[in-house]
């Protein structure tokens, strides 16, 4: 295997894979008859000069970090975690439940950490199963936590069409949590500083995303612990003769993976919405593999794939406003594009790079 | 051809210069997507219709998650829309927001009756009347006295038909039986047609031989599944009879799209009112569809027996029970 500078195994490759998947993309968008440059100039506007249209990539980052991180943790022990979906899905069945219970008396300071932890625990919990089952039984985790993403689906409409659903409507959704229990819009704080900043669904919630992020970054390289999960995620037999307790760390991984996923919820249930609403991560949690994938397992790598992430679901967004023949289906196609081309197809570049380079190396 | 043409271009001719200053119309369908086949497809029909006849441009928009809903409609606003439709009771939170930050613009949306503005003009369907009615006919046409319904996601809204439906099945036929399945509880289920299928075979193999649906692309399994077998599939929101012609005993049709047409049309020619519409058996909000793809397979009896239930849901002498109002169903 070749080996690169940092730069360039971190910027160039990366920076070269992204512009190839656009390239691609604008034949395409060339191929149904529009301009690409007008297209391009559409999405990046789209994702950071408009009105609010910063906030909203940045909104969509958060969800991004949360899911992509969950990920890459359990991705450090070799386990592939599918199931950001669901157990984002369910981190807002236990935040929300906190707010039920407690909102109508409880003051904000106190409430929101609650529903946090609400929202972490019952990730962790829906997590915890599928970990079990791998740890002491053998059960292959992408099959567990794929099928508990059903059964947590399932679970949400009986919930939220059933006991939790808002009477007098008919969308399955929980009622509006009390205004203590919300976290701050961004904007909101903003304006009150004086800026003045049009509005968005960003919130506190961004800021939890990256302190989230650092918390990761001194578990997974700073703590004997994480030296452990990283040990065994490089090979599990060595592991084992080494001491390290093989399934207790699967169990724990996999519920901090569960807990980061449940996270994500906090950003709709406590910020942008208010209430939960059937079906709110929406493919946010599957989004999260690719994120964590091109982040290459590292919190800075994360956040920045989930920027990028964030910038194209919103700047895709604005090209289907501005273009009748681009439709939502085109973008997913340039977002899939972009997952082939920086995630299947990472390491095309990097023997010719490494030749430019003056570095053949062995092989 | 080329008179249609002309027709087109004097249409838009005309709407041009009337219109063009102060009429912006704009649609934001939901999840499913315009080409769904169901719901939002039939919403597309009517604004469809609306621009061949008039000419006018109608901008539009599909959601993929739950924050596009309101972002999507003051994204319109923003880009000068003078009226807007949502579509779906999903929508139902982000229109009500959107309509009060902007009185001078006019909203509409389908599928809801419980929001008060003083810009906004809501639609709502009594599907089980419409349901009722088909239950009349599978129920009369049954051989075995087995029916089926089955349902796309399971949420109030397709219990509501499957309700009515149960009702008019058991009314007419005192001891039919009505299999019912749900597809499954992600809105994958309005999509997954394969499924459609199999539940279809399964309650073919337990003995039904008349299935309703109500799931949006999952039912065109169904429907292709009981054509498959030589049976009877009934219809949902749009006239279904031609999809396999002489399997399809009728379709219990939802006209999304008048709601639609009505919407734009009222606007550009300056009637927009707001409102609650609910539109049933009474106001051909619903109803069944009898066209010549089906027209053999109904006989003279279960004509006979829809017309006289028509009549007396109508009349009030039959109530068909709503799900939504009690979150239950009693049949």
């Amino acid at each position: 295997m070749t080996r690169l500078p940092a730069w360039a195994d971190y910027v160039l490759i990366p920076l070269l894979n992204l512009a190839l998947a656009l390239g691609v993309a604008g034949l395409v968008v060339l191929a149904i008859g529009e301009n690409p440059l007008h297209a391009m100039r559409v999405m990046i506007e789209g994702a950071f000069v408009y009105e609010g249209a910063l906030g909203y990539t940045l909104y969509y980052t958060t969800n991004f970090i949360f899911t992509g991180l969950a990920v890459a943790v359990a991705f450090h022990a070799r386990l592939f975690n599918i199931g950001g979906e669901g157990q984002a899905y369910l981190g807002g069945l236990g935040a929300l439940l906190v707010c039920l219970a407690l909102d109508s008396w409880m003051p904000g300071p106190l409430l929101i950490p609650l529903a946090i932890a609400g929202a972490a625990a019952f990730g962790a919990l829906w997590a915890l199963i599928p970990a079990l089952l791998q740890a002491y039984r053998g059960s292959h985790i992408v099959i567990t936590t794929i099928m508990f993403n059903f059964i947590g689906a399932g679970l949400m409409v009986a919930v939220l069409a059933g006991p939790l659903m808002r009477s007098g409507q008919s969308n399955p959704e929980s009622r509006e949590v009390a205004e203590a229990a919300r976290l701050p819009f961004i904007h909101d704080i903003l304006n009150a500083m004086g800026f003045d900043i049009a509005s968005s669904p960003l919130n506190l919630a961004f800021p939890i995303a990256l302190l989230a992020c650092f918390g990761v970054w001194v578990l997974i390289w700073r703590t004997r612990w994480g030296y452990a999960l990283r040990a065994m995620g490089q090979s599990e037999p060595a592991a084992v003769y080494a001491g390290i307790p093989v399934a207790r760390m699967i169990v724990a991984a996999m519920a901090i993976s569960g807990a980061l996923a449940g996270l994500m919820a906090i950003n709709t249930l406590l910020g942008a919405q208010g209430k939960v609403v059937l079906n709110f991560p929406s493919g946010f949690g599957f989004t999260g593999i690719a994120v964590a994938l091109m982040g290459r397992g590292h919190p800075v790598g994360i956040v920045l794939a989930a920027f990028l992430f964030g910038a194209l679901f919103q700047g895709g967004t604005e090209l289907d406003f501005e273009f009748t023949t681009i439709t939502r289906e085109m973008v997913l196609l340039i977002q899939g594009l972009i997952i082939l081309f920086s995630g299947a197809l990472a390491l095309m570049f990097v023997p010719w790079i490494s030749r430019l380079l003056g570095r053949e190396g062995g092989a | 051809m080329l008179k249609h043409l002309l027709g087109g271009v004097a249409a838009a001719l005309i709407a041009t210069s009337a219109y063009a200053e102060d009429f912006k119309p704009a649609v934001i369908f939901d999840m499913g997507g315009k080409f769904d086949k169901s719901f939002n497809e039939g919403v597309w029909n009517g604004v469809k219709k609306f621009m061949d006849e008039t000419g006018a441009e109608v901008m539009e928009f599909e959601v993929t998650n739950e924050t596009q809903r309101e972002q999507a409609m003051r994204r319109m606003v923003r880009k000068g829309a003078t009226v807007v439709l949502g579509v779906g009771f999903a929508q139902a939170d982000a229109i009500d927001k959107v309509a009060e930050a902007n009185p001078d613009v006019d909203f509409a949306i389908i599928d809801v009756s419980w929001l008060d503005r003083p810009n906004l003009r809501q639609y709502a369907f009594k599907e089980h009347e419409g349901s009722y009615l088909v239950g009349v006919a599978a129920a009369l046409k049954s051989e075995t006295g087995k029916v089926g319904f089955i349902g796309g996601m399971d949420i109030p809204l397709i219990r509501k038909f499957a309700c009515g439906y149960v009702q008019g099945v058991k009314d007419t036929v005192e001891d039919a039986t009505v299999l019912q399945n749900m597809t499954g509880t992600t809105p994958s289920a309005w999509n997954d047609p394969t499924k459609g299928a199999e539940l279809a075979q399964s309650q073919i193999d337990r003995g039904a031989d008349v299935v309703y649906h109500a799931a949006g692309g999952t039912g065109l399994g169904v429907i292709r599944a009981m054509a498959d077998a030589e049976k009877l599939a009934i219809g949902v929101d749009s006239n279904q009879n031609g999809l396999a012609p002489g399997n399809v005993l009728t379709s219990m049709v939802k006209r999304v799209d008048v709601a639609a047409y009505d919407t734009l049309k009222s606007a550009k020619d300056g009637k927009f009112e707001p409102g609650v519409n609910i539109l049933g058996l009474a106001e051909d909000g619903v109803d069944w569809a009898v066209d010549k793809n089906n027209e053999d397979l109904l006989t003279d009896e279960i004509r006979k027996a829809v017309a006289a239930a028509r009549k007396a849901i109508i009349a009030g002498d039959v109530k068909v029970h709503n799900y939504e109002d009690t979150s239950d169903c009693p049949h």
